[in-house]
């Protein structure tokens, strides 16, 4: 059942969409027209050869009755007819009288439709082939003879040309036709080809992407343009993944090596407040060192954190969370603090919203928004946080009636330490939104600031979960 | 308390021996993770304070080793790592709680407090009583001197926590972690404000407070 319906899947409407289905038909559209107009030109030149021919057989036929006619008088004309109309073969003679009446000849009648004297004329005339009367087509012309009021008709069977017009008529609809079929089965399997190397490329770059570092893509034996690809591709992969190794090795010792000195320092400061009489006159100041390496240990850890949801470090603690679970315990941490700064914070509700993350980063990330907005809301202010599943994903968004962002500052606030002129002065790393962004990243959202009228709309859209994991046969 | 201190940083290990001798503990250290190991095996600890990395033998490993040994004693890991991760790693190997350097002395001081407390043996309370503040963790109705006090779902937790650690220091950070279940940095005093709400409930109009702010560390809930 699988596998076939991995085959259904390779044959579906999917395969009409391809590239290489549409160069196919292309191809056969160009094709199809160039064979047409090539068998039609030969059809025409041979038609026209053999007409040639005929025309020349009776010509030089006419000339040579006219001749007879011309030095022995009529009689010999009516001897030369007679003469070859007993031979047989695709010659057509009549002679007749003024009224139309054969006198010699192998036609019975003069046929219809020959009245221009002089000019190729084809008509149609009855004949006895093996016993039966049959019509059929023939080419002539036809004089007359002055003075004796008389009507010459020579003309030839052209039956054999018509079996050879008809060979072309019926051959050609058939040739373009089977062309066209062979091509689209032909342009279908190669397609499918296409089609299934390509899945195999996608599948697996979907994996990586996900995290799974690890995977290559398959490279066949044939060493052909695909294979080539593979193998740059899983080059370029495994230099990725070198890259991202290095990367934790160097956010893990940056982290190290940093927190080291900085836990000396605190504790070396802890141990002199320690041993210090609080009314001393510098106890303040080594408070104040103490509060401000607190601060730089919160630049640090956010600066660390960001490095790592960028480099996916936090990828292996992700599992699936009720992000409407985190909505409400972050909004209902911060509700008091909105309240006593008498701004009404408002949590939209909606149902249970599973996605694969990470729960602490989420509600890092909320947290930041919220605490935001409550920094930049004015008392008697409105903050509506909401969670709803729209087209675009599920969209986790805080909304306030502040003073908003600027459009032109809004791409600049998401960049680290960037802070604008009017919040210099305010507590904060200038982190915050920095690492909202890298949350979202690392979960394959996208942070959106928009313009709330008054006010900063900030929406996280994380993209929709798929309703199960697909099952694969390989 | 009798504490092990396993930590490579001489620095940061004299400092966390001085620093506990001082707080009236008997302290025993090693500088990587095999003596550290042997130590924790050898004698009976009432908590252990281990680095996440250790030459010799990996943080994780010593405390997996003697979670393998069967020993039981509570550890607190210290990491300079990245947090993220490596919090789960920690307390997946049989960590008891963990802390990211640099961390102040009276958040370690609280942790392993708590820690030992949490190990206490104890029949199973159904009643929390500080002074005359009764706490029913059946019909989760708070009461002081006879007035039935009305508490929100999370000030239940909130109070039910500083009443299990009633007489020892209870950090932010710890009640971030245990009543909301979140390691991130609130960037503000939110948790300052959901204790003062607390406070307004349980010691306004009484003659005694209750809850105390501990300069400088945190809260703690005692009778006088």
């Amino acid at each position: 059942m699988e596998r076939q319906g991995g085959i259904w899947r390779i044959w579906s409407p999917r395969i009409l969409r391809t590239q290489a289905f549409r160069i196919v038909l292309i191809y056969l559209f160009v094709f199809a027209v160039s064979a047409t107009i090539l068998v039609g030109f030969t059809y025409w030149n041979t038609v026209r050869a053999l007409n040639t021919q005929t025309d020349q057989t009776i010509r030089a036929e006419t000339a040579g009755l006219i001749e007879q006619y011309q030095r022995f008088g009529f009689r010999a004309l009516d001897d030369a007819i007679i003469g070859r109309s007993m031979r047989g073969g695709q010659g057509l003679y009549l002679l007749a009288d003024g009224m139309g009446r054969p006198v010699a000849g192998n036609l019975a009648e003069w046929p219809r439709g020959v009245v221009r004297d002089g000019a190729f004329i084809e008509f149609d005339y009855q004949r006895y082939v093996q016993g039966e009367l049959v019509s059929r087509r023939a080419r002539g012309q036809s004089f007359l003879l002055v003075g004796d009021n008389f009507r010459l008709l020579v003309a030839r069977d052209v039956y054999e040309h018509q079996l050879t017009r008809k060979l072309f008529t019926t051959a050609l609809p058939w040739s373009v036709g089977l062309m066209l079929l062979f091509g689209l089965i032909g342009g279908a399997y190669l397609s499918r080809n296409f089609l299934r190397r390509l899945d195999t490329i996608n599948r697996t770059s979907a994996d990586i992407i996900a995290g799974k570092l690890t995977r290559r893509v398959p490279v066949g034996e044939a060493g052909d343009e695909f294979d080539a690809l593979a193998e740059n591709l899983n080059r370029m992969l495994d230099r990725i993944e070198r890259l991202m190794k290095g990367m934790r090795e160097v956010v893990d010792s940056v982290a190290h090596d940093l927190r080291t000195p900085l836990n000396r320092l605190r504790n070396r400061l802890e141990e002199l407040q320690h041993h210090t009489d609080p009314d001393a006159p510098f106890a303040a100041d080594i408070d104040g060192a103490i509060a401000e390496t607190d601060r730089l240990i919160a630049t640090f850890n956010a600066l660390l954190l960001i490095a790592e949801a960028d480099a996916g470090v936090a990828r292996g603690s992700m599992n699936q969370i009720d992000l409407a679970a985190v909505v409400d315990d972050v909004a209902e941490l911060y509700a008091p603090l909105a309240e006593e700064k008498d701004i009404a914070l408002t949590v939209a509700p909606s149902g249970v919203t599973m996605i694969e993350g990470n729960r602490t980063l989420i509600g890092q990330a909320l947290a930041n928004l919220i605490d935001n907005a409550i920094k930049y809301t004015s008392a008697g202010g409105h903050i509506a946080v909401s969670l709803g599943e729209t087209p675009a994903g599920i969209v986790l968004s805080v909304a306030d009636n502040g003073p908003g962002i600027p459009p032109a500052d809004r791409e600049r606030v998401l960049q680290r330490f960037v802070r604008l002129e009017k919040s210099r002065n305010s507590p904060g790393t200038g982190l915050g939104l920095s690492l909202v962004d890298a949350v979202a990243r690392m979960h394959e959202a996208k942070l959106k600031l928009d313009d709330n009228a008054p006010g900063l709309k900030a929406s996280i859209v994380f993209p929709r979960p798929p309703p199960h994991k697909e099952k694969r046969s390989e | 308390m009798r504490i092990l201190v396993v930590e490579d940083d001489l620095e940061a290990q004299r400092y966390l021996v001085n620093g506990l001798k001082e707080a009236g503990h008997i302290v025993d250290d090693a500088a990587d993770g095999e003596a550290g190991l042997t130590l924790a095996l050898s004698h009976p600890y009432d908590v252990a304070i281990v680095d996440r990395m250790l030459p010799k033998m990996d943080g994780l490993n010593v405390v997996a080793e003697m979670r393998e040994h069967g020993n039981s004693v509570p550890v607190l890991f210290l990491s300079a790592l990245s947090e993220v991760d490596d919090r789960v790693k920690g307390l997946k190997a049989g960590g008891d709680d963990y802390l990211t350097k640099p961390y102040a002395f009276v958040e370690l001081l609280a942790r392993i407090d708590a820690l030992v407390r949490r190990r206490a043996p104890s029949t199973v309370k159904t009643k929390l009583i500080v002074g005359d503040l009764d706490l029913d963790l059946l019909t989760r109705i708070a009461v002081r001197a006879g007035q039935t006090i009305d508490l929100q779902p999370r000030e239940f937790r909130l109070l039910e926590y500083l009443m299990r650690h009633a007489g020892q220091v209870v950090t932010r950070t710890m009640l971030l972690e245990s009543v909301w279940e979140y390691h991130f940095d609130p960037q503000t005093n939110v948790i300052d404000v959901h204790v003062s709400r607390l406070r307004a409930k349980i010691d306004k109009g009484f003659d005694a407070p209750l809850l105390h702010t501990v300069r400088g560390a945190g809260y703690m809930i005692r009778a006088n």
